[in-house]
């Protein structure tokens, strides 16, 4: 079994700065890291002979509207299953330059998960193949899970204020 | 045979007599209503003759905005939402929803709530594969099967029925354990289930396991090997085809798991006969796990000590002044829960189900994305049905079981 | 005696060797005993169809032994589940590729009205889109309700008029949702 210390002092020697603010909310080791190193840490930790992080649980977006210049996360969770063990790595990006790299040559599954992610938030992976939306529909002009837009209908008639008492 | 001499049909000219024919393709358009695709997805097909060159899917045709949703509700009305994400298991999908509230909020659920818990999610489970299955057989043509298994899975309805008095969309227990326990009435169906559910999964097994036809259709078709499924993230059954044994339940035990003795059924070759036996199997090892509960459900409870997340006793509110304010509180949603992020993830009908909570102490999540297994694994299927002919893309569509309400969310 | 349930006649005069009524009649009853349903089964509510489908419950039983996947040879159009957005072209294009007459129902909550589901991405009920004759409530309904659903639809058909579709009425409704 692995520890998350462990885990943790490794990824230190090896990154040194790059690699802070560490955290084990529930037990799950938690870091975060820039996009420049996003992708040799993912690498690493997938190649490393005893750790074996290979396998890519999800990727996803959180959407910081109050933090200037941290405005986006990207959220990795990697699981090793011959160790059991889980890691969580986050990314921060700036509104201004929402781009990071891609993450499908290591993980086929990126594909698509990074699609949504472009999906509802916006944001740009780069040297993905085949970046489009995914679920929603092609013209929309939005990104439908950023805050600021509203998660009603528009077209609705029925749902007033005044029946509603807002 | 030998003096018969097969003459060229002019009308029909065999491709290789015409070598300006040979490349060139036909597009084929499967969805997004096509009986076959059980579910609502769009899959371009680039055909050359009857076998299928590439393809490419299109999803999102009933997107729904669930992680828009749950940003704007209470934590216990995201249950509803739940429900409808994989409908063919629903109970997983609430139980896994009611663990990962509270993973955040600390609550301890007591054991009996757990293994009632267990019971439901290995009969969702069940039920998940019958259809899975079923629906197989009427794709490869033999819909007798379906018959058998659908009225089976009718008298599981009937306990989630007896249970909280929905058949589908059960919206099943409480943050903190079960609206309420098992009546003697559920018991004793679900002792029935366990009886007559055997000889009907037996006749079943009967007319398909070593059926040739069955087989021909099958062996070989769609596989996979371990390390492309583990590329593309598959889980569950699927993955377990592949040869991969990896089930949440086993290696993070949750609600109790721990405590059950059974098997992970694990395939060879990844192919859609693999994937139709590992279901199978697996709705006999969750039949042990069942069985196992039964017997030994232990007296107490069946919902946490938490006053301000569990829901008093109605007696109780038109009693007491605190059970009638928690009454309001909760039901007006306004518990604030601690800051936090928390995964979960539990074993769902076709793979890790995981939930990924944000919680910044206000009354909603601030943001709570599902790990959806159909739609991480569907993105394989373009791989998997290469070369293959039409009929067999069916069939691996089907085997893969993609539930459209996952997939888009 | 036989087992099997006849149809009650409809109104007429019969005497010796003769029946006579109306031709709307008879049509209606026949029509109503064979509609043949196109299941546009989407989420939930499919499943619930499945069950409708299944032994237990027969939807055979009303006279939708095939369902019929082709738009052209169908004559009710059910629609079970949410139609997001990006589906709704797809649904009116079906309801234009069936033949008249045609019926549609709308099976659960979130076709009839969107449901719980009220979103950027969801069609607020199919109704804006294309004419509904009946409307089953429920998340799902239950495969009774679906049932009775069909039997609305059964009794819309039995009384319909042979005229009615061409009536100017008919037109009008069919213009205000664009369809020629």
């Amino acid at each position: 079994m692995l520890s998350n210390q462990e885990v943790a002092e490794e990824l230190v020697k090896k990154f040194g700065d790059d690699v802070y603010d560490f955290e084990e909310p529930y037990g799950l080791l938690t870091l975060t890291t820039t996009r420049e190193q996003i992708i040799p840490i993912l690498e690493y930790l997938f190649h490393h002979d005893r750790f074996k992080i290979n396998f890519l649980t999800d990727i996803t977006g959180i959407h910081y509207p109050d933090s200037p210049g941290q405005e986006f996360a990207v959220v990795y969770h990697i699981h090793s299953l011959t160790q059991n063990f889980r890691v969580r790595i986050k990314v921060f990006l700036a509104e201004a330059d929402i781009h990071i790299p891609t993450a499908t040559p290591l993980y086929a599954s990126a594909n698509w998960m990074e699609r949504e992610t472009y999906d509802f938030f916006g944001i740009i992976f780069d040297g993905h193949p085949d970046l489009r939306r995914i679920l929603n529909i092609e013209e929309m002009d939005y990104f439908p899970m950023r805050k600021q837009y509203p998660m009603e209908d528009a077209t609705r008639q029925d749902k007033t204020d005044a029946l509603f008492g807002r | 045979m030998a003096d018969i001499e097969l003459v060229p049909n002019k009308n029909f000219p065999a491709r290789k007599d015409h070598p300006e024919l040979v490349g060139e393709l036909t597009t084929l358009n499967l969805g997004p209503t096509h009986p076959a695709t059980h579910g609502i997805f769009q899959n371009i097909l680039q055909m050359d003759g009857e076998k299928i060159v590439s393809g490419e899917q299109t999803i999102g045709y009933i997107h729904r905005a669930f992680e828009k949703i749950a940003e704007r509700r209470p934590f216990y009305q995201i249950t509803t939402l739940t429900d409808r994400m994989n409908y063919c298991s629903s109970p997983i999908n609430n139980f896994g929803w009611h663990m990962t509230v509270e993973k955040l909020l600390g609550i301890e659920v007591p054991k009996r709530a757990q293994y009632i818990r267990v019971i439901l999610m290995e009969l969702a489970r069940i039920s998940d594969h019958l259809i899975c299955n079923g629906i197989l057989g009427v794709d490869s043509g033999a819909y007798s099967g379906f018959l058998y298994l659908m009225e089976k899975r009718e008298e599981i309805y009937e306990i989630y029925e007896e249970i909280c008095g929905a058949r589908l969309t059960t919206n099943m227990g409480r943050i903190g354990g079960m609206e309420r326990d098992f009546s003697n009435e559920a018991l004793r169906k679900i002792r029935e289930m366990l009886k007559t559910l055997p000889p009907v999964l037996k006749e079943f097994e009967n007319l398909f396991n070593r059926n040739r036809i069955f087989m021909d259709r099958t062996i070989n078709v769609g596989p996979i090997s371990a390390e492309r499924a583990l590329s593309y993230g598959f889980t569950g059954p699927n993955l377990r085809a592949a040869g991969v044994d990896y089930d949440v339940r086993v290696m993070n035990p949750y609600s109790s798991y721990e405590d059950f003795d059974f098997i992970i059924p694990v395939g060879q070759s990844g192919d859609t006969y693999d994937r139709f036996m590992v279901r199978n199997e697996e709705m006999w090892q969750s039949m042990r796990i069942i069985e196992q509960a039964m017997n030994n459900l232990p007296e107490g409870p069946f919902f946490a000590d938490a006053p301000e997340y569990y829901l008093p006793p109605k007696q109780e509110v038109y009693r007491s002044m605190e059970a009638l304010i928690y009454h309001f509180k909760i039901v007006m949603g306004e518990i604030d829960a601690p800051v936090g992020e928390v995964y979960h993830s539990v074993e769902g009908g076709n793979g890790e189900l995981g939930f990924y909570l944000i919680s910044d102490g206000g009354r909603t999540p601030y943001r709570l994305h599902f790990r959806r297994p159909s739609f991480i694994y569907y993105q394989a299927f373009p791989e998997m049905c290469k070369g293959t002919t039409l009929s067999d893309a069916i069939l691996i569509m089907s085997s893969l079981n993609v539930i459209a309400g996952e997939l888009d969310a | 005696m036989s087992s099997v349930k006849m149809v009650e006649a409809p109104d007429g005069y019969s005497g010796a060797g003769f029946f006579a009524t109306s031709l709307d009649q008879v049509i209606g009853m026949a029509r109503s005993h064979s509609l043949w349903p196109l299941p546009f089964a989407t989420s939930c509510c499919g499943i619930e169809f499945m069950a409708t489908m299944g032994a237990h419950y027969d939807i055979s039983r009303f006279g939708s032994e095939r369902p019929s996947f082709s738009p052209r040879q169908a004559d009710l159009l059910m629609v079970m589940g949410t139609i997001a957005k990006k589906m709704a072209p797809v649904v009116k294009q079906v309801y234009l590729q069936m033949a008249e007459p045609r019926w549609v129902m709308a099976v659960g909550a979130c076709a009839s009205s969107g449901g719980i589901f009220d979103t950027y991405s969801v069609l607020q009920g199919i109704d804006r889109i294309i004419p509904v004759d009946v409307y089953v409530p429920g998340c799902p309904p239950r495969p009774e309700q679906i049932l009775e659903g069909l039997m609305q639809v059964q009794e819309l058909t039995r009384n319909e008029s042979l005229r009615r579709r061409n009536s100017e009425e008919y037109q009008h409704l069919l213009e205000s949702y664009k369809i020629q």
